[in-house]
C-alpha cells in the first residue's frame, strides 16, 4: 500500500533581512510517519515548523499539506486544510481567558455545526485520552502545572481530529519523568489514531522514544533524512556534535 | 471520492462506509445524523467492517445513536472497535457546566468588599511609597533619576499636542456659548471672568486629569501589568531592585510633577482659544482681555489649578500603579485591570474635584 504524501516542501528559501534561514529546502513526509527535526539554535527549526502551518510564508518555494498548496488563494480551502492539523506549541499558547474545558471545546465550537452534548462528550473523551479527568476542565490555565498545560495543549491540539500533529518542543520544560510520560503518551496516540507527526525537539529521549524518521537541518537545508539507523551512519560535523557518545541511544 | 462517510439500511441490518471522521463528515453532517437517527429504529445490527476511518468525534455521534448500549450485533475492526469503547468508557451523565447564579445582594456585597480591599490596598502602597522617599533620602544615591526623568517626558512632554489640541477647542466653545447668552444681557465684558474663573481653577485640571488617565494611567496599568505576566518584576526582585523604587516611584513622582506643568500649559492653551474666540464673537481685543484678567480672576485661582494639578497627578499614577501590580498571568486580568484603572482614576479625580472645591469655597472667588 502506497502511503500518502503528508507535507512536501519544495525548494523553500526564507530569508529574514539579509539573513538566509532556508536555501532550496527539501522535505517530504509520508503518512504515518513520526519525524523529529533536529537542528542547531538558530537553524530555523521553528520557522520551518511555522512555515508547514503557513503562519509564514516562504520567499521562495512550495509548501504542500496533503497535496494541497498552502498558498491557495480559496480562503475556504486554507481553512480546511488547517482544519486537518493540529499544533502543539512550546509554550502551549492556551487561551489565558478560558477554562480548560473551554480551551478544547473552543476549536469544536467555532465548526458551528455540533451541538453542546457532543461538544462536551468529545471534550471529556480528549481530557481522558491526555489522562486528565474531569475536574480539571474547570481550572484556568493560570492554574495549571507546567505539564498540565501540556498535556490540556495537546488535547486541544487534537480537538478536531487532526491527520497530522506538529509539535515544537513536546518535551522541554518537563522533568525526565514526565517526559517519558508524555512521550508514551503521545506515541500511544498515535499509534490508535493513525497520526503523522513532526516534531522540533532537542531532547535524545523524546527522539529515541518517538521519533521513526529523523529530519537534520543543517547548512539551511535538511541534509539527511531517514529512518533512525540510516541517520547513525551520516558523517556530518552536526551530526556528530549532537550525538556525541550517545549515538548508540538512539538505536 | 469513494472515502465519503455513507450509511446504508440493508434487510435486516446497518452497513456504514468510508471514511467517518470529522472533517469529512462536516459538509454532510445533517444528513448522516438523519440517516442514523432513521436506521436506530428497529435495527440492532451493525455492520461497520468496510469503514476505512472512524475518528472519536464519529464514534461519538455512533453512541449516541446507539443511545449508550452495544448493538446486539457489531461487526467492526480491532481499531475502531477500540475508539468505540473508549467512548463507551466515559460516564453516561455527563455533569452540565455548572451555571453561576448571581443574586444581587451577593453581587453587591462583593463588589464592595472589592472596593474596599482596592482601597487597603492602595493606602498599602501609598504607605510603602512613603517607606521608599525616607530610605532614598537616607541614601541619594539609589534616588532612580533616569526612571524618573524618563517619566516626566512620556507622561508630560509627549503629552503636551494632545492636551494642547483638545484645550484649544473647549476654550473656543465655552468661549463662544458664553459670548451668545453675554450678548443678549449687554454683560459682554464679563467673558473675562468666566473663561478666566472657569477654565483656570476648574476646567483645566479636569480636562488634563482625564486626558492623562485615559493616555498615560492607562500606558501605566499595561506596562507593569505586562511586566508581571512576563515575570520581569520578579526578575528585578531577584537581583536585589525594589520594583517599588524603580518602577513604581518613578512613575509616580513623575506624572505628579508633570501634571500641575501640563496643567499651566493647556489652561494657557484653553485661555488663547477663548481669547480668539472673543474677540471674533464679541469684538473684545486681546490686550484689554490680558490687561483685566488679573484684576478679575485672583492669582490664588491659579494655585488652586496648579494644586489640583498636582494632587490629580499623584491619584492617577497611584491608582494606575496599583491595578498593574494586580494584573494576573493573563490576558483577560490585564484587559480587566486597566479598564479599572482608568474608570477608578477619573472617578477618584471628580470625587478629589468636589472635595476641592468645598474646601476652597472662600478662596480666590472675586466679591463684586
Amino acid at each position: 500500500m502506497s502511503r500518502q504524501t503528508v507535507i512536501e516542501l519544495d525548494g523553500v528559501c526564507t530569508r529574514f533581512g539579509g539573513n538566509t534561514v532556508h536555501r532550496d529546502l527539501d522535505l517530504c513526509v509520508k503518512e504515518g510517519q513520526i519525524v523529529g527535526l533536529l537542528g542547531g539554535s538558530g537553524s530555523g527549526k521553528t520557522t520551518l515548523l511555522r512555515e508547514i502551518l503557513g503562519l509564514h510564508r516562504p520567499d521562495a518555494g512550495v509548501v504542500r499539506l496533503f497535496g494541497v498548496d498552502l498558498n491557495d488563494p480559496d480562503i475556504r480551502v486554507q481553512r480546511d486544510i488547517r482544519r486537518r492539523l493540529g499544533m502543539l506549541f512550546q509554550h502551549g499558547a492556551l487561551f489565558s481567558a478560558l477554562s480548560v474545558y473551554d480551551n478544547i471545546a473552543f476549536p469544536l465550537r467555532e465548526l458551528r455545526c455540533l451541538d453542546e452534548d457532543w461538544i462536551r462528550r468529545l471534550v471529556h473523551l480528549k481530557l481522558a485520552m491526555v489522562g486528565l479527568g474531569v475536574a480539571h476542565g474547570k481550572l484556568m490555565p493560570a492554574e495549571l502545572s507546567g505539564g498540565m498545560v501540556k498535556r490540556v495543549a495537546l488535547a486541544r491540539a487534537l480537538a478536531l481530529e487532526p491527520e497530522l500533529l506538529l509539535l515544537d518542543e513536546p518535551t522541554a520544560g518537563l522533568d525526565p519523568d514526565r517526559s517519558q510520560n508524555f512521550v508514551e503518551l503521545i506515541g500511544e496516540l498515535q499509534r490508535e489514531l493513525g497520526l503523522t507527526v513532526v516534531m522540533v525537539t532537542h531532547d535524545l529521549n523524546t527522539l529515541a522514544g518517538l521519533a521513526s524518521h529523523v529530519a537534520i537541518l543543517a547548512d539551511h537545508r535538511i541534509i539527511a533524512y531517514g529512518t533512525r539507523s540510516e541517520i547513525m551512519t551520516i558523517d556530518h560535523p552536526f551530526v556528530t556534535g549532537f550525538f556525541g557518545a550517545d549515538r548508540r541511544k538512539l538505536l | 471520492m469513494s472515502d465519503r462517510p455513507s450509511l446504508h439500511v440493508e434487510p435486516g441490518k446497518v452497513v456504514l462506509s468510508g471514511a467517518w471522521t470529522l472533517a469529512e463528515m462536516l459538509p454532510r453532517l445533517a444528513e448522516l445524523q438523519a440517516g442514523l437517527a432513521a436506521a436506530t429504529d428497529g435495527n440492532r445490527q451493525w455492520d461497520l467492517s468496510a469503514l476505512t476511518r472512524l475518528d472519536s468525534a464519529a464514534a461519538v455521534l455512533l453512541w449516541r445513536a446507539w443511545q449508550a448500549t452495544w448493538p446486539v450485533s457489531l461487526e467492526i475492526g480491532d481499531m475502531h472497535r477500540r475508539i468505540v469503547e473508549r467512548v463507551a468508557e466515559l460516564p453516561q451523565e455527563m455533569p452540565p457546566p455548572p451555571v453561576a447564579r448571581v443574586h444581587l445582594p451577593e453581587f453587591i456585597g462583593r463588589y464592595l468588599l472589592k472596593a474596599a480591599a482596592n482601597l487597603r490596598g492602595m493606602i498599602a502602597l501609598f504607605g510603602q511609597l512613603i517607606l521608599d522617599t525616607f530610605f532614598l533620602l537616607r541614601h541619594p544615591r539609589d534616588i532612580p533619576w533616569r526612571e524618573f526623568t524618563a517619566n516626566v517626558y512620556k507622561a508630560g512632554a509627549l503629552a503636551l499636542p494632545v492636551t494642547a489640541l483638545v484645550g484649544f477647542l473647549i476654550g473656543v466653545t465655552i468661549s463662544y456659548l458664553s459670548a451668545l447668552q453675554l450678548k443678549s444681557f449687554g454683560a459682554d465684558l464679563f467673558i473675562v471672568n468666566i473663561l478666566g474663573i472657569s477654565i483656570i481653577r476648574e476646567l483645566g485640571p479636569v480636562l488634563v486629569a482625564v486626558l492623562v488617565a485615559g493616555r498615560s494611567g492607562s500606558a501605566m496599568t499595561a506596562q507593569i501589568g505586562v511586566m508581571r505576566v512576563t515575570e520581569e518584576i520578579d526578575a528585578l526582585s531577584t537581583m536585589g531592585i525594589s520594583r517599588s523604587i524603580r518602577v513604581v516611584l518613578p512613575k509616580i513622582v513623575g506624572l505628579t510633577v508633570a501634571m500641575p506643568l501640563l496643567v499651566l500649559w493647556t489652561s494657557a492653551v484653553a485661555m488663547f482659544g477663548g481669547m480668539l474666540a472673543a474677540l471674533l464673537q464679541l469684538d473684545l481685543s486681546l490686550v484689554y482681555f490680558l490687561e483685566n484678567l488679573p484684576r478679575v480672576v485672583p492669582v490664588s485661582n491659579l494655585y488652586i489649578g496648579l494644586g489640583k494639578g498636582f494632587v490629580f497627578g499623584f491619584v492617577i499614577a497611584l491608582v494606575a500603579c496599583y491595578f498593574g501590580l494586580h494584573v494576573k498571568p493573563n490576558t483577560e486580568s490585564l484587559s480587566a485591570n486597566t479598564t479599572s484603572a482608568v474608570v477608578t482614576a477619573i472617578t477618584t479625580v471628580i470625587l478629589v474635584d468636589a472635595i476641592f472645591a468645598v474646601f476652597t469655597r472662600q478662596v480666590g472667588v472675586p466679591h463684586l
